[in-house]
């Protein structure tokens, strides 16, 4: 389990720019960002290797920021890697929010999970565990 | 329609006659009949059976909205239910909006009122009158209705909305005068010329009554030229009558105002003064002759003044002036009032929002546009697109219940919406056409 940064923008021209300055300053490293849009507004989504520092110096700025726990599970980089992630999921009858992936190493591709509901986050990151998948945790980020 | 025509060109003494002979029964019935003026009379020390001049009148108190809906629904009332025939109310939720009732005979004037503004467009029984402000509690669509029925023309009843249907409608019937307000009147004209119409020469259109919300003569121009019609503006509130207490002849400068059942004055907002014709302050009006809903000096907060010199038509009935705004923060989003602090009410209801809001009004295809920006609180769970949209949905939902307008809510960032020394400018209008542009 892993803390995600997200961070809602409006959509007008210069406020992704913005965040990414912020975190420059506060020294912040991204591993991941997607973005999920609607028409008015989007919803920035950061993994990084210091969440708290990202958070503070986000608010303190004035945006809208908050912290999510997510699951990352690393998974086997080869065709069928997260076909067989998301079987063990479905057996487990969990549901996904959200996700996106990101390749951190050669070998291991990173599946980041946002788990319907707030306390399936430990819950399942456990059980992948258990299924055999590794679990990143905020150490190996850092 | 003789006595009609008669009464539009009496001499100033005949109608200050009138209008004194009306006062004084006016504020007798008042006094005698609602609660709420014989209190407001003694606490202001006036003495309705003393009046002898129109000035004697200053010495009554102001009425304001707020009266009104403290008295709601029918605290106001001077006669009892079973002479009344009608009821109006002011747009707003039920428990602040302003009630209007109407006995046979206020029906009867308001019609004759409305009528006027059709009778100096030139119609007459030979005319289709097309009306296509909102029927129901709205004093719009009835009455111009009865103004319709009262001017002897063949009405046709539309109400507002389905703009093709109205266009199929005006076009197969003929019509000559229509009444609706006038951003719809836009609306209608640009919905025909992007369906390859030309309303100027395909329609039989020549003329159109057309109120509820203010438009500048740029927008005038423009809608003439669209429809090929003389627009004329009226003016009226619920809280007196409905449309018809004052409206334009082909002339378009200023309204008459209908001096037979209104008094109007023009005061200083600030000070309460009465001011001189020609300066421009608050419209204060008295109903000479309503005897369901009498009103004794109601302090309108719409600014105009009252027009020197006689009309070039012919009638002699004096003129205000075309509005120039308000005295409070009232907005007419299309036709219907709307107070930001309605806005601002609903908003509390809402935990996962802050205070800071801010309404932004825009003109798309011709009709107001309201978008409110509110920030989300730090605590909300916002990682979420669907609860965004969902809150959204929620707030969109309740402001429509309680101000009967679409308004589309947008989340903002925190701090986007500007604040002034501390307090944040409320009401960003960018809408085209709006008193003057």
């Amino acid at each position: 389990m892993i803390k995600q940064i997200t961070v809602f923008l409006e959509n007008t021209e210069g406020r992704l720019a913005a965040l990414t300055h912020t975190l420059r300053r506060a020294n912040v490293n991204m591993h991941a960002l997607t973005i999920s849009e609607t028409s008015d507004y989007g919803l920035v989504r950061i993994i990084c290797d210091d969440p708290d520092a990202a958070l503070a110096a986000l608010r303190a700025e004035d945006f809208r920021a908050t912290e999510t726990n997510v699951s990352a599970i690393e998974v086997p980089n080869r065709p069928g890697g997260l076909a067989d992630l998301l079987d063990t999921l479905a057996s487990l009858n969990m549901n996904i929010e959200y996700g996106y992936c990101f390749s951190s190493k050669g070998d291991n591709a990173v599946d980041v999970f946002k788990i319907s509901g707030h306390a399936h986050t430990a819950e399942a990151t456990f059980k992948l565990e258990e299924a055999g998948f590794k679990a990143l945790r905020q150490e190996d980020l850092a | 329609m003789g006595a009609q025509t008669d009464v539009l060109h009496l001499s100033r003494d005949e109608i200050e006659k009138i209008q004194l002979e009306g006062i004084k029964k006016t504020v007798v019935d008042c006094y005698e009949n609602v609660p709420f003026y014989k209190k407001s009379f003694d606490d202001a020390g006036f003495n309705p059976y003393a009046v002898e001049t129109l000035d004697d009148l200053k010495a009554a108190p102001f009425v304001t909205k707020q009266d009104l809906r403290d008295n709601y629904p029918y605290g106001m009332l001077a006669r009892p239910l079973s002479e009344v025939k009608e009821i109006h109310m002011s747009s707003g939720t039920t428990g602040i909006a302003t009630v209007g009732a109407y006995t046979e005979h206020d029906l009867q004037f308001w019609g004759d009122c409305f009528a006027r503004g059709i009778r100096y467009a030139g119609g007459t029984a030979d005319d289709v009158f097309h009306v296509c402000y909102g029927y129901g509690l709205f004093t719009g669509g009835l009455g111009a209705h009865y103004g319709g029925l009262s001017a002897g023309c063949t009405v046709i009843p539309m109400s507002s909305g389905s703009t093709e249907r109205q266009l199929r409608v005006m076009r197969d019937m003929g019509s000559t005068i229509i009444a609706c307000t006038p951003s719809y009147a836009m609306h209608l004209a640009d919905v025909a010329i992007e369906k390859g119409m030309n309303p100027a020469q395909d329609f039989k259109l020549r003329a159109g009554i057309l109120g509820a919300e203010p438009f500048s003569d740029n927008f005038r121009a423009e809608l003439e030229r669209k429809l090929g019609i003389k627009a004329l503006d009226v003016y009226g509130l619920t809280e007196l009558m409905g449309p018809g207490v004052a409206i334009e002849c082909l002339e378009q400068k200023g309204l008459h105002i209908a001096e037979d059942h209104f008094y109007c004055e023009i005061i200083d907002p600030a000070t309460g003064e009465n001011l001189p014709d020609g300066e421009w302050g608050e419209l204060v009006i008295t109903t000479l002759d309503r005897e369901a809903s009498p009103v004794v000096r109601y302090r309108t907060r719409d600014i105009t003044r009252i027009l020197p010199g006689t009309c070039a038509c012919g009638v002699t009935h004096r003129r205000i002036d075309r509005l120039h705004g308000r005295t409070d923060d009232m907005l007419v989003l299309r036709g219907v009032n709307v107070f930001p602090s309605q806005v601002e009410d609903v908003m509390e209801t809402f935990p996962e929002v802050s205070s800071w809001y801010q309404i932004e009004l825009t003109t798309k295809n011709s009709l107001d546009n309201v978008t409110l920006k509110v920030e989300i609180n730090p605590d909300f769970d916002f990682d979420n697109i669907g609860a965004i949209e969902k809150l959204q949905a929620a707030i969109q939902k309740r402001l429509k219940e309680q101000l009967l307008i679409k308004i589309n809510v947008r989340i903002v960032e925190p701090k986007s919406i500007a604040r002034s020394e501390g307090k944040a400018k409320r009401v960003i209008d960018l809408r085209k056409g709006i008193y003057n542009d």
